[in-house]
């Protein structure tokens, strides 16, 4: 590993994104300046910085990892992604998250919804949620950009954890938290770049299309029988139906992150900062395009990497993935080590640039809808006599309490947690806020109490769910073991793993229908 | 099926693609439409919104 080249790099593309984003913030002082820079922006920025902020480490690294693990089924989420992620949350959510975001004049996603129900209780519990339950996911991102550069310099895991920390608090702190448009812009294309170098590099590696596709079919005669009890049937199809490993695959990794992504506060603020309608338009195209070949690039080559690690090394990517420290397979770890493996040295460095750029993009979304949530959503709304000094102070001790619980989650984390974790986090969200946040944006019907009954109702499924039924994180926090003596009520059976969207979302949905629907026939009556 | 162990990995291939085409499309068709006049609502958000951003 040439490490002077790797710093080089490093250094020139750091050096490259800080000038961009000053470059943007000296064109950019006003109001008035950024509703003209928007409108008279060059479409091809638009796009690319628009698919930069589309993309974490999180997807590339921790389910890339998974789909080589389980195989391209997970192209499903893929898909969604695409139609739900983008062209339905665009078309339907986005221009009317825009106009009513507006017409109210909300700027972070708990104003949204305390705005339009009258409610700063409302504001104050969903920004309470975002502030402690988003270090999770941004951990995970974390933990995504840390594990690449642990395979790619043969650091320590901490070490690498502590230097990429360094460098993401000196980018929130001092670079400015919203990914500014030239910077955006530029990280875009190097990551679209790099993806499709990856995709024809896999393909033409392993004899083409359909001849990389085939020979994954075959190498299901090399599927351990633990994987086969647990209902794989090879790469190239679905798991058995109904088994532990469909569950997880349909219920935390599809469901969880493919319609969790439309109740995403950092992404519901992009909506409402956008200029107009006609840009929404546009960034559907290329939004689309981006997530093919980023988020479905990684599921196809975290499949067909166990092709090439059988063909070269006579073992699939989980046995590849095998930590010495534990013996036991980090799937976070199948991406970095089949990059590390299979491409050129040079592409392993533009390849942690990708990173970088997703990581730092993404995080820098996240920590901004944090210190939001922090300051301008509980803070100001707790004491509405604050001075302008004192919510910025407080927003930013906000951040860095994030930061550190970030840091600490990355660092205390065990491995093949990425997914999980951020599949964990889309749940939340989606359970908590989908039917509120649509009722909001597309009926007058619904209240401030029904708001926070299908509110609750769907947090403390949730919540339950976590606790006594779904195994991976009842038999983590313990609760269930304490009072019942078991990892989970349901231990054994298929339902320990399914996942708590699956449930809670439905109750929160049917919570708000039927509030919406009562008070819909007494208007109708009393009209 | 493009070598494919089952119908639904290839189906769930080739909707990822179509989807994707059928954004681009869509972005192609309406690339000018929409064009929302600059309201009073826009500029005071706008307004508070660097405010916003001064307190990152």
């Amino acid at each position: 590993m040439n490490i002077p080249l790797a710093a080089v790099v490093t250094i020139i593309y750091i050096g490259i994104t800080v000038y961009l984003s000053w470059l943007g913030f000296k064109k950019t002082r006003s109001a008035a300046d950024y509703l003209i820079a928007g409108r008279k922006v060059h479409p091809f920025l638009l796009a690319m910085g628009y698919g930069a902020t589309f993309i974490s480490t999180s997807a590339i690294v921790g389910f890339g990892g998974v789909a080589g693990f389980m195989g391209m089924g997970l192209l499903w989420l893929t898909f969604l992604n695409i139609f739900v992620g983008i062209f339905i949350a665009f078309v339907v959510f986005g221009k009317r998250t825009r106009a009513i975001g507006r017409h109210l004049g909300a700027h972070t996603f708990p104003e949204l919804l305390g705005k339009r129900f009258q409610s700063k209780w409302i504001q104050i519990i969903a920004g309470a949620l975002i502030f402690l339950t988003m270090p999770l996911y941004a951990s995970a991102v974390m933990i995504g950009v840390v594990r690449f550069i642990e395979q790619t310099f043969q650091l320590n895991y901490d070490i690498a954890l502590l230097g990429f920390a360094f460098l993401v608090m000196g980018y929130v702190f001092f670079g400015g938290l919203k990914g500014v448009l030239y910077a955006d812009a530029f990280q875009g294309s190097i990551m679209l770049i790099g993806m499709i170098f990856l995709l024809i590099f896999t393909y033409y590696h392993l004899g083409g299309i359909t001849e990389a596709h085939a020979g994954l079919t075959e190498l299901k005669a090399q599927l351990p029988q633990k994987f086969i009890d647990m209902g794989h049937t090879g790469w190239t199809s679905m798991p058995k139906f109904g088994s532990q490993l469909w569950w997880i695959m349909v219920s935390t990794i599809i469901l969880g992150v493919g319609i969790g992504v439309l109740a995403q506060p950092q992404l519901a603020v992009r909506f409402m900062m956008v200029n107009s309608g006609r840009e929404i338009n546009r960034a559907i195209g290329v939004g689309g395009f981006f997530i093919l070949m980023t988020v479905g690039v990684t599921f196809v080559t975290g499949s067909l990497s166990n092709l090439y690690f059988f063909k070269h090394f006579d073992k699939i990517a989980m046995q590849m993935a095998v930590d010495p420290a534990t013996q036991k397979p980090n799937i976070d770890t199948i991406i970095p080590i089949f990059l590390n493996e299979s491409m050129p040295q040079w592409f392993t460095y533009v390849f942690l640039l990708i990173l970088l750029a997703a990581g730092m993009s993404t995080i820098s979304g996240l920590f901004h809808a944090i210190g939001t949530a922090f300051g301008r959503d509980i803070f100001q709304q707790i004491f509405k006599q604050a001075t302008h000094e004192k919510t910025i102070v407080i927003t930013r001790i906000g951040i860095f309490i994030a930061f550190l619980i970030t840091v600490f989650l990355a660092y205390i984390l065990p491995g093949s947690i990425i997914a999980i974790a951020t599949a964990l986090f889309f749940g939340l969200c989606a359970a908590t806020f989908l039917p509120a946040y649509c009722g909001a944006i597309f009926s007058r019907y619904i209240t401030r109490n029904i708001a926070y009954l299908s509110m609750g109702c769907g947090f403390f499924t949730w919540l339950l769910w976590i606790l006594f039924i779904h195994i991976k994180e009842s038999s983590a926090l313990g609760l269930c073991n304490l009072l019942f003596h078991k990892p989970s009520l349901v231990a054994g059976s298929v339902i320990a793993f399914v996942d708590p969207i699956v449930i809670a979302l439905p109750v929160s949905t049917i919570v708000a229908l039927i509030g919406t629907l009562i008070v819909r026939s007494k208007n109708n009556v009393s009209a | 099926m493009l070598g494919f162990g089952d119908s639904w990995v290839f189906l769930a291939y080739m909707l990822s693609i179509l989807s994707t085409v059928l954004c681009v499309t869509y972005s192609i068709i309406n690339w000018n439409n929409d064009l929302d006049s600059i309201s009073k609502e826009d500029i005071s958000w706008l307004e508070e919104e660097v405010q916003v951003e001064e307190e990152l």
